[in-house]
């Protein structure tokens, strides 16, 4: 155990939290798209969960500030620091950008945009078609960039864990 | 018919209906199954009678239900049809209970059956019609909602209920005015049948899902395409108001 410096416990909270939810994010996304039968129960999902998410992500970022994670393994070249930190950075801004383009999307398209019940958000753009569709569009392409960026930082802590077997994955272990 | 209800806390209740007593289809596949039948034959310019056949063979529910809209005698305009939800919604009280229900737009203008045939080189009499009757007075409808009993289909919108379920007069609707299309929501909000308020839902009926799935899907590609000019025009349809 000793030797690894490991994130804040309401750090690795936050972690595997919003890992959980953004996977079934995306995958919710996916499926509802290409789904006819399950799409209205899957986006009454997909709305209330979201929102979730760009609030935990600001939770997330507040936290952050407050507990700075570990210094870097010592055997890291300053390279992989560097990509290492650049892709954090990427994945806090797609999970808060992809919910909000969300928000907006459905504002820009004159959709309420209900949570739960009689529980809705008041739409954040005006009523746009134009805006709707180039939103529309962004979402997509920020989920094919949360996925691929998921992907990257999941390859790094694997190639870590199994190859370099550095004990990287302590870090943020629950 | 389209309504657009929004409701003073914020919430939405959306409803697009036909004039027809039933739906033509019970499940989505069925929905693909018969576009696919109706595709017209390259040759007659034509659905081919074979595949039709072929089509209801398989779907006997869609027989019936073409024999039904068959049966109904075909309104003189817009103003005297009646236009039906078909599909069956759940109305929830305060207390969780759970209603079976399905609406109706009732005319008040009394009922002419349509005299056939139509003018030939005015594609757009049902509307000046419309708008001709408009410019003399509004036009009303009674909203009427069909209680369903618990037994009632509510997953099959090719099967009416029953004439003696109870029928509620929900209040009146009245139109005053008319505007062209380059102006009208009809183009800029998409009537989702699931956008609803609390209070009411889906039902177990598998096309209104598959209906929000697909009118998102179009009217995301309607909202990437050069707006196209108006069908209907303001100057067509102009109501100076009363
Ligand atoms: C972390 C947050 C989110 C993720 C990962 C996510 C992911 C996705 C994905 C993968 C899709 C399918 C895209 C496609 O294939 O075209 C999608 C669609 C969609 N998302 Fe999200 N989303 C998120 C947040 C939100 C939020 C907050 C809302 C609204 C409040 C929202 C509303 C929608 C809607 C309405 C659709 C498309 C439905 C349609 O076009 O029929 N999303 N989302």
């Amino acid at each position: 155990m000793n030797g690894v410096a490991r994130f804040a416990r309401t750090s690795r909270a936050l972690h595997w939290t919003m890992a959980a939810m953004v996977l079934a994010m995306l995958f919710i996304g996916m499926s509802m798209v290409a789904s006819l039968g399950a799409y209205h129960s899957l986006l009454s999902v997909h709305r209330p969960l979201g929102i979730l998410v760009l609030v935990f992500v600001v939770v997330r970022f507040v936290n952050r500030q407050i507990h700075p994670p570990p210094p870097f393994l010592q055997d890291m070249s300053s390279r992989e620091r560097i990509v290492a930190s650049a892709s954090e950075r990427l994945l806090y801004l797609l999970m808060f950008l992809q919910p909000l383009v969300g928000w907006g999307m459905l504002s820009a398209a004159r959709y309420p945009i209900v949570l739960f019940g009689p529980v809705h958000l008041p739409p954040i753009l005006p009523h746009d078609l134009r805006l709707y569709e180039i939103l529309r569009s962004t979402h997509t392409a920020l989920a094919y960039g949360l996925c691929l960026t998921f992907m990257g930082h999941l390859c790094g802590v694997l190639f870590h864990t199994i190859v370099l077997r550095d004990r990287l994955l302590r870090r943020m272990a629950p | 018919m389209a309504l657009q209800f929004l409701l003073p806390d914020g919430e939405e209740w959306r409803t697009a209906m036909v004039d027809t007593p039933v739906f033509a289809v019970s499940t989505p596949e069925a929905f693909r199954d018969q576009l696919v039948a109706m595709a017209p034959d390259p040759a007659t310019g034509n659905a081919d009678p074979v595949k039709m056949k072929a089509f209801f063979a398989r779907h006997p529910e869609s027989a019936r239900a073409a024999e039904r809209i068959k049966a109904q005698t075909p309104s003189s305009g817009f103003h005297d049809s009646t236009y039906g939800s078909l599909n069956a919604f759940v109305f929830v009280d305060g207390g969780g209970r759970r209603t079976p229900v399905r609406w109706w737009m009732v005319p008040v203008q009394p009922f002419e059956s349509a005299t056939p045939p139509p003018p030939a080189g005015v594609p757009n009499y049902l509307f000046d019609a419309l708008a001709t009757r408009l410019r003399q007075q509004p036009l009303q409808w009674h909203l009427v909602l069909t209680v369903g009993q618990p037994r009632d289909p509510t997953n099959d919108a090719t099967i009416p209920w029953p004439p003696d379920r109870d029928r509620i007069d929900a209040g009146i609707l009245t139109i005053d005015t008319m505007e062209g299309e380059e102006a009208s929501l009809a183009r800029t909000v998409n009537f989702d049948p699931l956008v609803l308020p609390d209070g009411i839902e889906s039902s177990d009926d598998p096309l209104l899902s598959a209906r929000s799935a697909v009118y998102s899907a179009s009217f995301r590609r309607r909202a990437g395409e050069p707006v196209s000019a108006s069908a209907v025009t303001n100057t067509e349809v102009e109501v100076s108001g009363p």
